[in-house]
């Protein structure tokens, strides 16, 4: 159905290519998976499908891709939209209508189509995504994951034989990304419809996948059977990281397989909780609670954190964990209680002193970043906190590594502008350090990086909250676990009591050697004496 | 027996016409009175026919109209010297100096001062009202919607552009918040440019993965009508422009007899329609759930139309009638073709079916609120 024929591609200005001699085909009604690091071109070998890239980016493509027989050297991008759908990393970005109903109208109004059709494959849709309860309902007011669903749904309505998809649910809860890949297999086991998928999260999707292409340095490509290819793979899940330190081959790819595979394991018992030093309480909140108008986005909580502490707030889309460390902040909006730290209450402050009683990184990262270079940024946070010169880019390169001090704060990757964000907050050395989703966009290795930095905060003395959607970080990490509701506090415990009680919220491992208490990938390497 | 008719929704375009109708007919007088009758009937149909939701924006019409007749009579009492009459009180007057020469502060104030600016007042705020109610009752994104096809481009553009503007917004606030945690105020001049950089970057982003969207979901895949067909739109918008120009300008001019213009203004219409009918009539582009105009919508538009031309035509017979008199002040009259005209523009009220229920009204959606 796709053909990827000795494709490479440069763009503009690059010295190295991106896509380096890509021969790969998929088949029809096949989910092909594109694994990856951060970089390595994904997004770019997508583009490809319908044209994008490099009508869009600019670039030299050579070699030939055809999507069922259509060239897209010779058609322009507007017509393959009947044979491909492209659903891009953020789909609300994407929306050109008001209401859900008539943007799943929109391609088809482009394409001409038939009004009696046109209203027939509108409830179609409606009905494969879940989304009839939706259909008035504007799309400025829609949650992130029911936003992935339309803009899907809005593809798929003419009935394209191709779906393209970038990272469909980096943004959400894991509830909401089950929602989203069910309605994923489901076409493709339904109406046979090639799925051609990029994901940073591969404990989510690769259960599903029937064919993996991994893009390696130098955008170099590999095509296989999923199984074969994560054996060999750079990136993979904890699953399959398990098999490897279990030395099952070929590795599972299912919780299923894994505990099939898992039942002749001999691991000692109990494994050992991770244990790190408790500080005295440096966040003191009391009966805090924030409202909008009649919405309470946060119920009266009380709430203690203690210095060296590394503390997650679960919990899904909309669910107040946001208000919740804005409140923290003291800059957010707040309707009752008192926060202090270190006795002193933190709303109501210049922001200068408010920075150095709590640091928080919002959840897009960039909004922190206004200057021109790296090193401009760096200066202006070390004069903004009244630091010695070169604390920030101290603390920066300390989190990811050497940078590029003249580029341009944009042009760094996920991962490098979150190391940034987070040194630029860390100059002003608050005892408490907030990060709100900071793991969106990373890959397993960026990912274990932040791991390590949080862990060096909370050994410094620190107390640092994140809030996140995912599960195998917060494992890693953090030694408390606060599950937030519709504003309430469900749950609050250690981490290993709490993730593996709830299976929404358990790690691959967990699931995988339940009821043992097994949280990560590294204790059992250790526990099994060969650490990865 | 009566039957309720179905709640559906009306073409956007009856109402706007409707609307239009009524607006032109207040801005051919200045007759209190019917003034009045025109705002109680548009009241009336907006109460009767306005969904459970917007009514705040039409409270908010009303306000805006009450502001500008207030404004109107305030400017009067200002500037308004030489204005002979009824004395009702006395401003001090300004001096100016010789080249204000015309210009008068202050002075006596006179009731037909006062009474001429509320009647000038009011014919613009009924105007304001008129336009208050379309909006309440037909979505202007609804119209954009069901443009004709020649006019698709602009409209998906203005719609666009719509939903984009909050965006802006939202972003500006989103940025302002992350900057306070940088621990720079956000005041004076320094911080517009570091908020600036951000949002414009956003701005620019977000347009760029749009078009990219909008055009790999086939936007403009159907390209331009044929050459011939093209040809023959432009000419006939140039001519009708032309001749909508020409006849207009009669109009106001007298530069030719009202029939003649009339007749030159309605040619220049029917080629601009035909331009567009032109442009647009080829195969393509299709629309979803077209909206139907239908049998009460006709009635609708009609009523409005009906309003318009029997007011026009009664200052046609009578032109003193539709004034307001303040020299000598009297009551003004109440011509009756006009006022029953303004009346028929009411029938909305019982024909036009009941808007349904909109699930946005009720459905009141707690999505993620990330801070103030």
């Amino acid at each position: 159905m796709i053909r990827f024929d000795h494709v490479s591609f440069t763009y503009p200005g690059a010295a190295a290519p991106a896509l380096a001699d890509v021969d790969v085909a998929v088949d029809e009604a096949t989910l092909c998976l594109v694994v990856g690091a951060t970089g390595a071109g994904k997004s770019t070998l997508l583009g490809t499908v319908n044209g994008l890239v490099p009508r869009f980016t600019g670039g030299t493509l050579t070699g030939a891709v055809t999507v069922g027989g259509r060239s897209t050297a010779e058609n322009r991008l507007r017509d393959m939209a009947d044979l491909v759908g492209m659903v891009g990393q953020d789909p609300a970005a994407g929306f050109t209508t008001e209401t859900v109903e008539s943007e799943l109208a929109f391609t088809m109004e482009q394409l001409g189509m038939d009004p009696g059709v046109m209203r027939k494959r509108v409830e179609e849709a409606l009905d494969l995504l879940g989304l009839a309860g939706l259909r008035h309902r504007r799309l400025s007011d829609i949650s992130g994951g029911e936003a992935q669903r339309v803009a899907i749904g809005s593809v798929l309505a003419p009935g394209p034989r191709v779906l393209v998809l970038d990272e469909p649910t980096s943004a959400l809860d894991p509830t909401a990304a089950e929602e989203v890949l069910a309605a994923i297999t489901r076409l493709v086991h339904d109406l046979a419809i090639t799925v051609l998928l990029a994901e940073h999260r591969l404990e989510r999707v690769i259960q599903y996948a029937d064919q993996v292409v991994h893009l390696g340095l130098g955008g170099v490509a590999t095509s296989g059977d999923p199984a074969a290819m994560m054996a060999i793979s750079d990136i993979a899940p904890p699953v399959v990281e398990l098999a490897r330190v279990a030395g099952w081959s070929p590795p599972p790819l299912s919780i299923r397989d894994a505990r099939r595979a898992a039942r002749h394991l001999e691991l000692p018992t109990p494994p050992p909780q991770p244990s790190r030093d408790r500080g005295e309480t440096s966040l003191e909140a009391s009966r805090l609670s924030v409202t909008y108008g009649s919405v309470v986005a946060l119920h009266p909580l009380d709430l203690d954190l203690e210095a060296g502490s590394i503390t997650a707030v679960m919990g899904r889309n909309g669910s107040g964990k946001s208000s919740l460390l804005w409140a923290l902040q003291g800059s957010g909006r707040r309707h009752r209680g008192s926060v202090t730290v270190s006795g002193q209450e933190t709303s109501g402050l210049d922001p200068a002193a408010a920075r150095r009683l709590v640091g928080l990184v919002p959840q897009s990262p960039a909004d922190l970043l206004y200057m021109e270079t790296v090193i401009a940024e760096c200066d202006q946070a070390d004069t903004e906190s009244d630091g010695v010169p070169g604390t920030c880019l101290g603390l920066a390169e300390r989190i990811v590594g050497a940078l590029d001090t003249e580029a341009h704060p944009s042009d760094l990757s996920e991962g490098q502008k979150l190391g940034l964000a987070l040194a630029i907050q860390l100059t002003a050395s608050p005892p408490v350090v907030l990060l709100d989703e900071p793991t969106r966009g990373l890959d397993y290795s960026a990912k274990r990086r932040l791991g390590a930095v949080l862990c060096e905060l909370a050994g410094d003395g620190r107390a640092v909250v994140v809030a996140t959607h995912d599960v195998e970080f917060v494992a890693e990490v953090a030694d408390r676990v606060i599950v937030i509701a519709e504003g309430e506090v469900v749950a609050d415990g250690p981490t290993a009591d709490l993730v593996v009680s709830s299976p929404a919220f358990a790690p691959q491992v967990a699931r995988i050697l339940s009821p043992a208490p097994w949280l990560t990938v590294r204790q059992v390497a250790a526990a099994l004496g060969n650490p990865t | 027996m009566t039957v309720r008719a179905l709640p559906r929704r009306l073409h956007a375009g009856t109402w706007w016409l409707w609307a239009i109708g009524l607006g032109a007919a207040a801005t051919a007088t200045t007759n209190p009175i019917l003034l009045a009758l025109i705002l109680a009937v548009v009241a009336l149909v907006v109460a009767a026919r306005g969904s459970a939701g917007p009514g705040a924006a039409f409270r908010g019409y009303l306000m805006l109209a009450l502001v500008v007749i207030a404004l109107r009579v305030a400017f009067r009492v200002v500037f308004g010297g030489g204005f002979a009459g009824h004395v009702v009180f006395t401003l001090p007057r300004l001096p100016l100096p010789d080249w204000a020469a015309g210009v008068v502060i202050g002075g006596p104030v006179t009731a037909e001062a006062l009474l001429a600016a509320f009647a000038d007042g009011m014919r613009l705020a009924t105007i304001v009202v008129c336009v208050g109610a379309a909006n309440t009752l037909a979505d202007p994104r609804r119209l954009l919607r069901s443009l004709p096809r020649a006019l698709y481009d602009t409209a998906a553009a203005a719609i666009v552009a719509l939903s984009v503007a909050p965006q802006v917004i939202e972003s500006i606030g989103r940025v302002r918040r992350a900057r306070r945690l940088r621990g720079s105020p956000g005041t004076g001049l320094r911080s517009v440019r570091s908020l600036l950089a951000p949002v414009l970057e956003g701005a620019l982003g977000r347009s760029l993965a749009l078009a990219a969207g909008m055009e790999s979901r086939g936007y403009g895949r159907l390209g331009p009508a044929p050459t011939r067909r093209r040809r023959l739109g432009t000419t006939l918008g140039l001519t009708g422009v032309t001749l909508l120009s020409i006849g207009t300008f009669s109009l106001v001019d007298g530069a030719l007899a009202i029939p003649w213009a009339i007749a030159v203004v309605a040619g220049g219409l029917g080629a601009g329609a035909g331009a567009v009918a032109a442009a647009g009539g080829t195969v393509g582009r299709t629309i979803y759930r077209p909206e139907r105009w239908g049998v009460e919508g006709w009635l609708v538009g009609a009523s409005g139309v009906a309003a318009a031309v029997a007011v026009w035509a009664s200052g046609w017979i009578d032109p003193t009638a539709l004034a307001i008199s303040v020299q000598p002040l009297s009551w003004p009259a109440l011509p009756s073709l006009a006022a029953a005209g303004i009346l028929a523009a009411g029938i909305p009220a019982w024909v036009a079916p009941p808007a349904p229920a909109t699930p946005d009204a009720v459905v009141a959606s707690a999505r993620e609120v990330t801070a103030p």
